[in-house]
């Protein structure tokens, strides 16, 4: 039985006790109490953690994991394990391969399934559940878009993965968000001289478009930029993520009086298209007195592995491919296909990107608060990260740097060599002004600390 | 026209798969009166036979090519399978480039045997259950087999490429004296209408003309009856379930080079497959047949420019406007028996 007795004195003292250390953030030192409360997730004790938020089923899965191995060697160089990578070869030298602020990485991830409400469940789980101090990843425009909000509200940075929309950042821009990759109008400013080389300006398109943000914006970049070279544009159909066959919409292009075809899909989805749009003849057609053509706008890697024999000959535009010879493409090359036994995927290396930008800008503003890693992120330039001279915009967070146009390589040599670098593309060609049309509705709002 | 035989073929094709996974699904109410929801994972798992009979088929050794480098630079490592080993290089390589075909004689004992498995382990305990109690435990098991499946084989659909004789396409317009290359039609797409041809028509033979088969039927139009000749008719139906899981299957083999299996697959043909039944009416295996073949080809001109431009969205919600259209018409279906799913 207790013997606990309640005193006057013994009352006041607790009370005390009990007030002073609900008070206790308000009344020790401001560097505690900003690294403690100043915005969410601020890591404490020897570690700091990261949301690897990436397709792991779905459409887009094959490009998820992917960008998981990347991440898992990004980690492992900011930590010091392993050759370093890219990290040897990037042009800031703040990064010293003992993680950030002296605080080691470690990594919690989830699967965005290619689908926006598991992907910002996933995201939300990450940040409240797993208390990651950054969200990065995943592989479709619309979960980029729909994380990067949450990431807004929450007051997390978002360093987009594969997301290739012009509304990531357009309309859809964020203050706490960052693009590493190319967009459709780059991709379209891109390509236009070299469809124009290639198949002149009298040709008649027919659009298949992912039913989503993405499609949208690839058909009408390649619109734009087809029909400034004088194409005409038949057709445009819209066409369900995720619908295997393909045959129903592929059929009435073979009747449509078009000869070319503009593949606004990715992934699994451009796989089908493409496999069958070549499965029921359209590139042994003649129409219009000439060779009836099929372009991908948006190309890899492993889709063209994928697509095997239908892949070749066709032209597409890429954020960049590992047979490039600069320094840091060949230290990532060596690095990745050491560890995991084959060359890194665009998706990959855009991710591995992201990862050492971030780790970057935190040990260059000294701090892991979302705005001053946005503040060092912002007209950063930078080189050696496999795209040559690069600047990360401060008005719209998007990376301005060379692009690729790319065609399905004949002659393969490897099972990895199955695309061609037709062209690199220098950075002004696809620069564009802050207040592009096809950008315009855009409220970035201010930066989101959190907390 | 052209353009109108192309959707006739497309529906035509796709309306395959449609009837071959209902006619199982019809199979399996009518004998056993049990509503199957693991009928798409069975199609799934039909096409999971195909990826492993090719896989075991390239189990491989690995050796050096010093000529060669990889892209690192290091000798290359070329991969040699057994079978090119065992039965030399030429028959080696067409066992690995007919992986597709030849599951199929694999596939047919496996899904049996998961078949029967499943309707003795799992369904018997459900006869007299109710249809919703039916319907839960077996939307369960679909979903415990694809996770399984995604377990061994990832989340990835797998590229499962058709024979080498078979990957082009074929000039339908030349063949029925149309302008040439006006109509062309991928190989591989007649084949597996014409193999759903010979899998319903053997179906169909084996109910209609042996002795099984006629007490199956038997039993189907009254159970009791049949059991009290001394027949019995429950062994009989577990025959069917595991014929029924064979069919699934089977259109899952030959599925795989159309569209690449995935773990996913056999929900989405599950629903689709289900309105079939309904339409066609639950119990009649022609109206399985019939409504593959007739919503198959609705939801391939749905597809159609003209169509989309008209109704936009309609490719989506063709197949479940018709079957509401056909249950506030004819509850009972477009074949249904009298009396069947009506009380």
């Amino acid at each position: 039985m207790s013997n606990f007795q309640f005193t006057r004195r013994g009352l006041i003292k607790a009370a005390a006790a009990t007030g002073a250390g609900l008070a206790m953030p308000t009344i020790i030192s401001p560097a505690f109490a900003q690294t403690q409360a100043g915005y969410t997730n601020a890591p404490t004790g020897g570690t700091v953690t990261f949301g690897f938020n990436v397709p792991q089923t779905g459409a887009y899965a094959d490009e998820g994991l992917d960008e998981l191995r990347a991440y898992e060697l990004a980690v492992e160089h900011l930590n010091g394990v392993g050759d370093g990578g890219m990290m040897n070869t990037f042009s800031s030298k703040a990064l010293k391969g003992n993680g950030i602020l002296g605080k080691k990485v470690q990594y919690v991830t989830g699967d965005t399934q290619t689908n926006t409400d598991a992907a910002r469940s996933s995201a939300r789980s990450l940040i409240e559940k797993d208390k990651a101090v950054m969200i990065t990843g995943g592989s479709s425009s619309g979960v980029a878009i729909g994380v990067q909000g949450l990431c807004q509200e929450a007051g997390i940075i978002f360093m987009a993965g594969l997301t290739h929309s012009n509304d990531t950042t357009g309309k859809d821009g964020k203050a706490n968000g960052f693009r590493h990759f190319f967009n459709t109008e780059m991709s379209g400013a891109a390509l236009g001289p070299i469809l124009e080389k290639a198949y002149g300006k009298d040709r008649k398109a027919y659009h298949l478009t992912a039913d989503y943000t993405w499609g949208y914006s690839q058909e009408s970049s390649m619109k734009t930029y087809t029909e400034a070279l004088g194409w005409e544009t038949v057709e445009t159909v819209k066409t369900p993520v995720g619908a295997g066959d393909f045959s129903s919409y592929i059929a009435p292009v073979l009747n449509s009086g078009a000869d070319t075809l503009i593949l606004n899909h990715y992934g699994g989805d451009m796989v089908n298209s493409l496999t069958q749009a070549v499965q029921f003849g359209l590139r042994d057609k003649q129409v219009n007195g000439k060779d009836f053509t099929i372009i991908v706008p948006l190309y890899s890697r492993l889709m063209a592995r994928g697509a095997g024999e239908a892949a070749k000959g066709i032209f597409g535009s890429t954020n960049w491919h590992w047979s490039l010879t600069d320094e840091g493409s060949k230290a990532f090359v060596k690095s990745f296909g050491e560890k995991f036994g084959y060359p890194p995927s665009q998706a990959a290396h855009t991710c591995y990107v992201q990862a050492i930008l971030y780790a970057d800008a935190a040990e260059r503003a000294g701090t892991f608060n979302p705005c001053g890693i946005a503040e060092a992120l912002e007209d950063f330039e930078f080189d050696g990260m496999g795209n040559g001279a690069t600047l990360y915009r401060a008005g719209d967070h998007q990376c301005f740097k060379d692009v690729l146009v790319v065609k399905g390589k004949e002659n393969p040599t490897s099972e990895f060599d199955l695309l061609e670098v037709v062209e690199i593309t220098p950075r002004a060609q696809v620069e564009y002004a802050l207040d592009h049309p096809d950008f315009a509705g855009r409220d970035m709002g201010k930066c989101n600390p959190g907390a | 026209m052209d353009a109108l035989i192309i959707q006739i073929l497309n529906g035509l094709d796709k309306g395959s798969a449609y009837a071959l996974i209902a006619l199982g699904l019809t199979l399996i109410f009518g004998t056993l009166g049990v509503v199957n929801f693991a009928h798409g994972a069975l199609f799934m798992l039909g096409s999971f036979c195909a990826v492993t009979i090719s896989r075991l088929f390239q189990v491989s050794y690995v050796v050096v090519d010093e000529t060669k480098t990889d892209f690192l630079g290091n000798p290359l490592k070329v991969k040699m399978p057994y079978v090119s080993d065992w039965f030399g290089p030429e028959v080696g390589a067409w066992i690995i480039d007919w992986s597709v075909p030849l599951s199929i004689l694999f596939a047919i004992p496996i899904m049996v045997l998961i078949g029967v498995t499943i309707e003795r382990g799992l369904i018997k305990h459900f006869y007299k259950r109710p249809h919703a109690d039916q319907i839960l435990v077996t939307f369960g098991l679909a979903i415990v087999l694809q996770e399984i499946v995604k377990y061994f084989f990832g989340a990835n659909p797998i590229p499962m490429p058709a024979p080498d004789a078979f990957k082009g396409s074929l000039d339908f317009g030349a063949l029925i004296g149309m302008q040439s290359s006006s109509i062309i039609y991928p190989y591989w797409r007649l084949i597996y209408f014409a193999f759903a041809g010979v899998l319903i028509t053997s179906v169909f033979c084996f109910l209609q003309f042996t002795t099984f088969g006629m007490v199956v039927r038997a039993g189907m139009a009254d159970r009791e009856t049949v059991g009290l000749l001394g027949i019995n008719i429950d062994k009989r139906f577990t025959i069917m379930f595991g014929i029924a899981a064979a069919v699934a299957g089977l259109a899952g083999v030959m599925y795989t080079p159309i569209n690449s299996p995935n773990y996913h697959m056999g929900m989405d043909f599950l629903v689709l497959s289900f309105v079939v039944v309904v339409v066609g009416g639950m119990g009649s295996l022609p109206g399985a047949v019939l409504a593959g073949f007739l919503l198959g080809i609705l939801e391939s001109f749905a597809s159609t420019t003209w169509a989309s431009n008209m109704l936009p969205g309609i490719n989506q919600i063709i197949i479940y406007l018709v079957a509401i259209i056909v249950l506030l018409t004819r509850p009972r279906g477009l074949m249904g028996r009298k009396g069947v799913m009506e009380e």
